[in-house]
């Protein structure tokens, strides 16, 4: 083994450790702020990795859409709903359980593998020759055989990943483009909606009638907060 | 084969496992999108893996001429003989290239990850508008 290569798996040995560390301390932090933080350093140590594993192209990409785009809409998502976490209701030893047993099976799962970096593993014997070596007469002078396999070979999941940005993108659109939506409050175990207009004298005969329910909140709609409900808000933090 | 055996798949399982727990034990919706997150990055390091030739690089190709070149201009700085032109021109031949497919596969998950994530954080933003909490127990049996 040159010492090339035993440099570059000591590197990918500490970066693994370091996006495990990461990972836990996202899981421990309450402040959602720090985490989306730690979400952003994630990544980007998860791109420094993929450069040791040669996926320059997933790199950059992980670095830039990962690390820059994800971490600035998450932070636009904090500025809105506020950055503290709740304290946990109970403790989490179902989850736990999952976790722990769906982990064993996959690492049990992981002794069939073929070991890391093999040059004869299954993945590197079937169409991988022949992009590296016949992508250069195929699909024209690319050196980079990505670039090709992205364009050409696969061209198809290319143009389906993009319906699926499309479709993505009218949902956000649809979702945020929409002025305030009716209110709902939590009363008597149960959420109801609050009609836009609705007073709460309107409301309490409502109740009192037993028939469709609604509380209207006493200040003016564009008032995120209804007067009878103030738990759960984040921004009394910052 | 390597000192590295089967070390990955293990280190993208423990990944993929603090991602999992995020996403069903918290009860924060943004903490639930940051957990599926972790999960997704973990999937895409498995896929990588997958492709990685030990002592390869890259796939973009070395051109032999690019090689000849790079010979040269050793051999004009340093005085080299030509026995290393021809060395890293064979070099430039049979170089080791790691699988490009994974690679490509990862790009197109990595951006529709974006995209699902863009559109979980607008649910999320609407939620909080309409129920005054994004915490997932206070949704279900009311504010405490």
């Amino acid at each position: 083994m040159s010492e090339g290569v035993l440099m570059a798996e000591i590197v990918d040995i500490v970066l693994l450790i370091l996006l495990a560390i990461t990972g836990i301390m996202i899981i421990r932090l309450r402040n959602l702020f720090a985490a989306v933080m730690l979400t952003g350093i994630y990544s980007l140590v998860s791109a420094g990795l993929f450069v040791v594993m040669d996926a320059v192209d997933v790199a950059f990409t992980e670095a830039a859409v990962g690390a820059g785009i994800s971490t600035v809409l998450l932070l636009g998502t904090l500025a809105l709903v506020g950055h503290q976490e709740a304290e946990p209701t109970h403790r989490p030893i179902l989850p736990l359980f999952v976790v722990i047993i769906t982990g064993g099976i996959l690492v049990y799962g992981t002794s069939q593998m073929p070991p890391f970096g093999g040059p004869d593993n299954p993945a590197q014997l079937h169409v991988a020759p022949h992009y590296l070596e016949e992508s250069e007469h195929e699909v024209g002078h690319i050196p980079n055989v990505v670039t090709s396999v992205l364009a050409s070979y696969r061209g198809y999941d290319t143009m389906g990943e993009t319906a699926v940005v499309f479709a993505a993108m009218v949902g956000v659109l649809l979702l945020l483009s929409r002025g305030p939506l009716p209110k709902r409050v939590f009363h008597e175990g149960q959420w109801i909606t609050v009609r836009p207009g609705e007073t709460r004298e309107e409301l309490e005969a409502e109740i009192k009638a037993g028939g469709p329910v609604g509380i209207e909140a006493t200040p003016p709609p564009d008032d995120p907060v209804p007067p009878d409900r103030t738990a759960g808000e984040g921004d009394t933090h910052g | 084969m390597t000192a590295l055996g089967l070390f990955n798949y293990w280190a993208v399982i423990v990944l993929m496992m603090v991602g999992f727990y995020t996403l069903i034990a918290r009860s924060n919706l943004v903490k639930k999108l940051i957990g599926l997150n972790i999960f997704q990055t973990s999937v895409i390091l498995m896929y990588v893996s997958f492709g990685k030739v030990t002592g390869g690089t890259a796939p973009i190709l070395v051109e032999a001429a690019h090689a000849e070149e790079v010979g040269e201009t050793a051999e004009a700085v340093g005085g080299v003989g030509a026995e290393v032109v021809e060395a890293v021109e064979v070099a430039g031949e049979a170089i080791l290239y790691s699988n490009p497919l994974p690679h490509v596969l990862m790009l197109t998950a990595i951006v529709v990850g974006v995209a699902t994530l863009a559109l979980g954080l607008s649910l999320v933003v609407r939620i909080k508008e309409a129920y005054g909490t994004i915490e997932e127990h206070e949704l279900l049996d009311g504010p405490s």
